[in-house]
C-alpha cells in the first residue's frame, strides 16, 4: 500500500470561484473551481467545503476530487442533491458560475491511487461514490499505464449512472478496463451489466474479468453499499487490507 | 466572508454548548472506516498491554469481562463533522487495565492497535484518570462489528477516529509515534473543541 500525498503541511482554506457548471444526471451536477493556490492531489483525495451564512453560522462538507491530471486545470466536484440536506441543496438551488466558494484540499491519505501502485485495479462504487473512482480512471486514462481496471457501477437507472458515457468510452478506450452497470430500478441495457442490487455474486463475477486477483481495490458509497460490496470482496478471496473503503454516510 | 445566498437551513441543533466549531448533531450512528469490517470470534479475540515491543499482560474474552465494568455517557464528534450527545457506553476503563496488570502507566504516549492492523496514537494523559475506557457495550447491547465489535477504544474526548475500532491491544511508547491515519493526514492529537481535524490544524 502507498500512501504517499500526506504531506505535513496545513491545508489552508481558500476561496475558489466556480467557472462551470454541467448538469450530469438529473441529480448530480458537476461544479468546476478555479483555485487561488492550486494543489496537486492523488486520485480519491477529497476536499473540505464551508459555506458560511450572513449571521456568521457555517456548514462544512467533504466532497471527493472527481478531475484525474493531479490538480493542473479546473478542479471538478461532482454532487449529488439530497433534497433534505442543508448544503447540496445549496449548490442545486443557488450557486451559480462566478460564485465564490470556500473549501480547502487535498485531505485524506488512504483511499488514494496512483498509476505507480498497479494493479488489477478493482472498482466498485454505489451512486455518486463514483467520483473518486472516476478521478482513478482518468488518472489511469492520461498515465497510459498498463493497469488492468475493472469498475462495477450501481446507480437506481440508466439515466443516473453518473459519468456513463464517459465511462463507455473509456472501455473502449483503454484495453483492459471492463466495465459493468448494476442497475437496481431498470432492466439491464448490456449484455455485461445487471438489473439488480450489487450483490456477493455480482462482485465475483465483474472480478473475474480481471486478469489476476485485484491488488488494490477500492469501495465507495452508502454506508450500506460499501458494507455489502467490501465483505462480496473479501468473500471471493481478496485479502482485506487490499481492500479500502469510503463511506459517504447513512 | 458569508457565502451568497447561504443561510444554513438549521440550526446546529446545540441549545447546549456541547457541539464544538465545525460539527453539526446527528440522531443516527454513522459508520466510517479504512477497509471490510473484520468479523472477530470471541474465542479468538484476546486483548494484549505492551510496553514498546515488550508484552506485558494479555486476556481473553472471558478474563476481559471479568474486569471491573463501568459505564459512561458521553458526547461524540467525528472528524466528518458529526456529534452525537449522549452515548451510553460499558467498558473497562484503562486506569483498571493498568491496575490488573500491576503496573501504571509506563511512558507518555501510547498506540491503540486493531485487527484489521490499523492504529491510531493517544497521549497516555488522555487514557487514563477515568478518562478512556476499552468499550464492550453500547446502549446496553455487545457492540456490532460495524461499530468496532467485540471491543473499541473509547477516548470521548478527542475526535472519534481516536476510538479505535476492533480493538487488539494498546502499545506504550517512548515517543508519540504517528498511527496509521496519522501518517495519512489526520491530526496527531485531534481536540474537537480546536478543530484539530488534519496534520498542524
Ligand atoms: C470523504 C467524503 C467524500 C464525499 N464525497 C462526495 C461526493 O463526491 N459527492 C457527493 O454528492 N457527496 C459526497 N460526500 C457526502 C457529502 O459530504 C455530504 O454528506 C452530502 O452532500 C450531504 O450533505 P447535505 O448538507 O446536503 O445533507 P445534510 O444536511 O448533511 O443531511 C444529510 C442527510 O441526513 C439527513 N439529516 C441530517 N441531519 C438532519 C437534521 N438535523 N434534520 C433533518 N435531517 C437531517 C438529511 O435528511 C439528509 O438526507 C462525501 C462524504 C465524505 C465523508
Amino acid at each position: 500500500m502507498t500512501d504517499a500525498g500526506a504531506a505535513a503541511l496545513p491545508r489552508r482554506w481558500q476561496s475558489a470561484k466556480i467557472v462551470r457548471i454541467v448538469q450530469r444526471t438529473a441529480r448530480i451536477k458537476s461544479y468546476f473551481f478555479d483555485l487561488p493556490e492550486p494543489f496537486a492531489y492523488q486520485a480519491g483525495q477529497h476536499v473540505d467545503v464551508r459555506l458560511t451564512a450572513p449571521d456568521g453560522y457555517r456548514a462544512m462538507r467533504s466532497y471527493s476530487i472527481a478531475s484525474g491530471l493531479g490538480g493542473a486545470g479546473p478542479l471538478e466536484l461532482a454532487i449529488e442533491r439530497l433534497d433534505d440536506g442543508e448544503v447540496s441543496p445549496f449548490f442545486h438551488d443557488v450557486a451559480e458560475v462566478g460564485d465564490e466558494i470556500e473549501l480547502r484540499g487535498p485531505l485524506g491519505g488512504h483511499f488514494v491511487w496512483s498509476p505507480a501502485d498497479g494493479g488489477p485495479l478493482l472498482l466498485i462504487g454505489g451512486g455518486s461514490g463514483v467520483v473518486p473512482l472516476m478521478s482513478m480512471l482518468r488518472e489511469l486514462h492520461s498515465s497510459g499505464a498498463p493497469v488492468p481496471a475493472a469498475l462495477l457501477l450501481s446507480a437506481r437507472t440508466w439515466d443516473e449512472a453518473l459519468f456513463r458515457d464517459e465511462l463507455i468510452a473509456l472501455e473502449r478506450e483503454l484495453g483492459s478496463f471492463a466495465l459493468a452497470f448494476a442497475l437496481t430500478r431498470e432492466p439491464p441495457r448490456r449484455p455485461e451489466d445487471y438489473g439488480r442490487r450489487a450483490d456477493m455474486a455480482m462482485v465475483s463475477e465483474v472480478m473475474a474479468r480481471l486478469p489476476a486477483l485485484p491488488r488494490h481495490v477500492f469501495v465507495c458509497g452508502s454506508n450500506a453499499f460499501v458494507g455489502t460490496a467490501a465483505d462480496g470482496v473479501v468473500a471471493a478471496g481478496v485479502p482485506a487490507t487490499s481492500v479500502r473503503t469510503e463511506r459517504y454516510g447513512a | 466572508m458569508a457565502t451568497r445566498g447561504f443561510t444554513g437551513r438549521r440550526s446546529t441543533g446545540d441549545e447546549t454548548g456541547r457541539v464544538p466549531p465545525g460539527q453539526h448533531l446527528v440522531e443516527d450512528f454513522p459508520v466510517l472506516s479504512a477497509g471490510p469490517t473484520p468479523r472477530v470470534k470471541l474465542d479468538d479475540w484476546s486483548f494484549t498491554l505492551k510496553t514498546g515491543p515488550r508484552p506485558v499482560k494479555s486476556w481473553s474474552w472471558a478474563e476481559f469481562n471479568a474486569l471491573p465494568i463501568t459505564k459512561m455517557t458521553r458526547d461524540i464528534h467525528c472528524v466528518t463533522t458529526w456529534s452525537k450527545l449522549n452515548t451510553p457506553w460499558e467498558g473497562v476503563l484503562v486506569d483498571d487495565i493498568l491496575a490488573d496488570a500491576g503496573i501504571a502507566a509506563p511512558t507518555g504516549f501510547a498506540l491503540a492497535h486493531s485487527y484489521d492492523g490499523y492504529s491510531t496514537n493517544v497521549p497516555t494523559a488522555d487514557l487514563i484518570v477515568g478518562k478512556a475506557m476499552v468499550a464492550l457495550r453500547y446502549e446496553g447491547a455487545a457492540l456490532t462489528p460495524d461499530h468496532g465489535g467485540p471491543a473499541r477504544l473509547l477516548v470521548p474526548h478527542l475526535y472519534f477516529w481516536k476510538s479505535a475500532k476492533w480493538l487488539h491491544g494498546l502499545q506504550f511508547t517512548e515517543r508519540d509515534e504517528a498511527g496509521f491515519w496519522e501518517l495519512r493526514g489526520y491530526h496527531m492529537y485531534g481536540d474537537p473543541w480546536r478543530e484539530q481535524r488534519y496534520t498542524n490544524d
